[in-house]
């Protein structure tokens, strides 16, 4: 078995482990402030975070590529509350044009 | 009540249908990403949670090591065992194999939709429902993504590279919206978890970054008094 698919197995069963802990566990044990605080926030610094390595690096360097030019797209079309769809064909769209421009 | 029953139906259908467009993406990031049609396949059906099977292969496209993508996948998937802790009383699974069956689907869409509906009979309504079409819509829909990104050329690879940074701004994007509570505070730990996974970027292997990008949840600070739900 590859990593990979070791990886897609165990993270698979541990996020089904978690979200039967949710209607297992007894409600005191997660509605602690400061365990709601951390979960509150998680999604946003991981999610951000995940934009930034995606749109921004390369292995170990930081790029500036089509990629950052599909992103400031991306933001726009969000702001105007663009559907998902329009949203990732306009970042999607923006990287061809910037790969074709610069070869 | 039928108007409320029909309504629930139709509304939990409807974002069934929206989900799965997110399932392209998540077929095709996952095809750039290096993963095999099955391996996607098998996330969709088995992991279903969007957020986490997003990580996971964005760890793994960015070099990232099997654990470093493991526990991104974990950390977000965190979030599913408070949406449990809120459902456990509308849903009341009786005996352990409906508890086993219930927790699968319980993710975003479907706790938002039962928390929403008017009352708890429609709540279960809407739970079992949006779930089974999201589960369908997702599936489905990342088997079409997976399938269409493969074999494509250079240019459309580039297309694709741009669309996993956008799906992800997608997924952030409600949270530093006006209306989501503490949207400022939401805006600033999502600066924050992106400066400090660029600034780690050269100095750690790929992927890890983005686990220590969680420390900037410490922006947001100590928690608010109770605000009853």
């Amino acid at each position: 078995m590859s990593a990979v698919w070791i990886a897609v197995v165990v993270a698979s069963l541990g996020c089904y482990a978690l979200k039967l802990a949710g209607l297992s566990v007894p409600a005191a044990w997660v509605e602690q402030p400061w365990v709601a605080r951390v979960v509150d926030f998680v999604p946003a610094a991981l999610l951000a975070a995940l934009v930034a390595v995606q749109a921004g690096t390369s292995g170990q360097e930081l790029v500036v590529d089509g990629r950052l030019a599909g992103l400031a797209v991306a933001a726009l079309a969000l702001a105007l509350r663009a559907p998902f769809i329009v949203v990732l064909v306009v970042a999607g769209a923006t990287g061809a044009v910037v790969h074709v421009l610069t070869g | 009540m039928p108007v409320d029953r029909s309504r629930t139906i139709r509304d939990s259908v409807g974002l069934g249908l929206a989900v799965g467009l997110y399932g392209v993406a998540f077929g095709a990031s996952a095809d750039a990403a290096g993963l095999d049609p099955w391996q996607a396949v098998v996330l969709s059906a088995l992991m279903f949670t969007g957020a986490s099977q997003f990580a996971l292969v964005g760890v793994l496209g960015a070099g990232g090591s099997p654990g470093a993508a493991v526990g991104s996948a974990l950390l977000l998937g965190t979030r599913n065992t408070v949406y449990g802790v809120r459902m456990a009383p509308l849903l009341a699974p009786r005996g352990a194999l409906r508890r086993a069956a219930a927790a699968h689907w319980v993710i975003d869409e479907t706790t938002a939709m039962a928390v929403a509906a008017p009352d708890r009979e429609t709540g279960r309504l809407a739970f079992w429902v949006t779930g089974a079409s999201i589960y369908l819509g997702w599936n489905l829909m990342t088997l079409v993504g997976v399938l269409g990104a493969s074999g494509l050329g250079g240019t459309a690879e580039a297309a694709l590279d741009s669309v996993v940074p956008a799906a992800f701004l997608a997924l952030l994007w409600p949270r530093l919206r006006r209306g989501f509570a503490e949207h400022v505070v939401q805006r600033r730990v999502a600066v924050g978890g992106a400066v400090v996974a660029l600034a780690l970027t050269p100095f750690v292997p790929a992927g890890v970054q983005v686990i220590a990008a969680a420390v900037a949840v410490a922006l947001a600070g100590r928690p608010r008094r109770e605000v009853p739900a």
